[in-house]
């Protein structure tokens, strides 16, 4: 809260640009995982700082949207269908670049904010990600793997929209939480802010995060990825002792 | 209490997995099983991605037979040659299944694979041993007369070139035979995560015809080894084995497996296999429905190599 105050004494330097500015910020630049992580919750908060310092009259409402993306990863989805009985993988389309984690939060519904060429441009909402499938496909093809993406990942909590979940004090102030689920993927992840009056995207502002394993998980997942050998020897040496030590005990 | 995994990248509750290992280890203490084949299936139903699973409950698997192997050398209960030809052979069948796991997994066919391997082994194994535990139920309550025990191995064992001499098991036969059995179970060790003890076993008894008094003490000194490799493979290669779930279910198993022993030694041996035979057909009847069933999630999302 500190930084907000100093951002607003420093507000009148910022007023004399004719368009209104944005100062953002997070409750976390840094997310460490640790052996008890189930998640974590961000603040993402900041100001509107109007050209003049004056608030805009009129009818028409400043809104703010918050999007927070993971990072980028190129995947495979796979699509069941049922084959002679069962349902194994028949269909895949690959995509060179899809978000690992995105999150939509708003002060109002999007679809009452800008139109959908608004949306595509600026990739706002669960239904305007700009996907790109590494493969040829036919659009409705490609349509229907990118819906499958879509409720795959918001069904592990991966993807979400909050309408409604960003208030504004005063039409200055700004805050909304967003709620980052245990199994996103470490990298850098990125929160872009946006403010919407009229249907038109005024100011755009971005703060990075890292997500990163710390400690003795950040250890484990280091020697796993680079002393394989010692690694798993140290797995068959913790079975044998486990196993050797329970039946010395149960002996006697 | 949550814990978060550093390999599968998720947290789990910590008491849950100890509670699981728990279960497994008591039916592995008292059935002389791995207990891998309910390890692996109960793991993916969690929400475990099935190759940290599989990777992950190998490691148990070693955890519970160690002490098997210790109490069985006691007694001369392993025959150490056939032994090691069993081993060399699971350790060739850990590095093919290796090699046939990622083919498969380029393929997108990896959990419908272990699916259906699950169910036509479980379901088959399953058969033999209900219809093995009922006859010897019926024996034992005397309506029925015990069937004469032959005790030779199958003709196409003998008619394998550079037969040895296997003493213990009482055996003249070709190392080909154990060797091949070696990395069947090799195979399934590395995609399916179990010992392989219920494929071991049988083959052992009907196959190569080996005195029963070293059959389980061997089949043991196998898994234990193989299992070994196998979690050596995964590291190196699939790099899925998360340390941290495979000590919460050595944790769990081992001090199950104790309990469950003591209680074995009370309980009647035909109706322990009764009950174990019910329980391996009910994890294929339940595997065989998922099979079936419309999943939940139609679309997969996996990362690209």
């Amino acid at each position: 809260m500190r930084r907000v105050a100093l951002l607003l004494l420093a507000a009148p330097l910022l007023m004399a640009q004719g368009k209104p500015v944005l100062v953002p910020d997070v409750s976390q630049r840094q997310i460490d995982i640790a052996y008890s992580f189930t998640g974590a919750e961000l603040l993402l908060f900041g100001a509107i700082v109007f050209p003049g310092g004056r608030l805009p009259v009129g009818d028409k409402r400043t809104d703010v949207v918050v999007v927070v993306k993971g990072p980028t990863q190129s995947i495979v989805i796979r699509e069941k269908e049922k084959v002679a009985g069962i349902w194994i993988n028949a269909g895949r389309l690959r995509y060179r670049s899809a978000p690992s984690f995105y999150a939509v939060a708003s002060s109002r519904p999007l679809d009452t904010l800008v139109d959908a060429r608004t949306r595509a441009i600026y990739e706002l909402g669960l239904d305007s990600l700009q996907l790109s499938p590494a493969s040829a496909a036919p659009s409705d093809v490609q349509d229907r793997f990118t819906r499958g993406l879509v409720e795959q990942r918001t069904r592990a909590g991966l993807f979400y929209e909050a309408p409604r979940a960003v208030e504004i004090t005063d039409g200055v102030l700004y805050r909304a939480r967003v709620s980052i689920p245990a199994r996103v993927p470490v990298g850098r992840f990125t929160a872009e802010t946006f403010l919407i009056r009229d249907g038109r995207v005024l100011a755009v502002a971005v703060r990075e995060i890292d997500i990163r394993k710390s400690g003795f998980e950040r250890f484990v997942a280091q020697a796993a990825d680079r002393h394989e050998v010692l690694y798993g020897g140290a797995a068959v040496l913790l079975s044998v002792l486990l196993g050797w030590g329970a039946g010395r005990l149960a002996r006697g | 209490m949550d814990i978060y995994l550093p390999i599968a990248n998720l947290s789990v509750n910590a008491l849950v997995m100890i509670a699981l290992g728990a279960g497994v280890g008591l039916l592995s203490g008292m059935f002389g099983v791995g207990g891998g084949f309910l390890t692996t299936p109960l793991l993916i139903v969690y929400g475990i991605p099935p190759t940290v699973a599989a990777a992950s409950a190998a490691s148990q698997v070693t955890g519970a037979s160690i002490s098997g192997v210790f109490a069985h050398f006691r007694r001369n209960g392993v025959d150490t040659r056939m032994g090691t030809v069993l081993v060399i052979g699971g350790v060739l069948g850990s590095l093919f299944g290796a090699w046939l796991f990622r083919l498969l997994q380029q393929w997108g066919q990896i959990d419908t694979t272990i699916a259906i391997t699950y169910v036509l082994l479980l379901g088959s194994i399953g058969l033999m041993m209900l219809k093995e535990a009922v006859g010897a139920i019926l024996v034992a309550r005397g309506r029925r007369t015990a069937p004469p025990r032959r005790r030779r191995h199958h003709p196409l064992v003998a008619s394998l070139p550079f037969r040895m001499r296997f003493y213990a098991s009482g055996l003249y036969i070709s190392p080909l035979a154990p060797l091949l059995l070696g990395f069947f179970t090799g195979i399934l060790t590395i995609l399916l995560g179990v010992g392989g003890g219920f494929v071991l076993v049988p083959a052992m008894i009907y196959l190569l015809g080996m005195s029963t008094a070293v059959v389980v003490g061997t089949s043991l000194f196998q898994i234990l080894f193989v299992t070994a490799a196998a979690t050596m493979v995964h590291a190196t290669t699939t790099k899925a084995v998360d340390i941290v779930l495979a000590a919460l279910l050595l944790v769990g198993s081992v001090a199950g497996a104790q309990v469950g022993a003591r209680f074995a030694a009370r309980a009647r041996p035909e109706y322990l296999r009764l009950a174990l035979a019910l329980m391996v057909l009910l994890v294929a009847g339940r595997i065989a429905l998922g099979l079936g069933w419309r999943p939940d999630e139609i679309y997969a999302v996996e990362l690209a190599s």
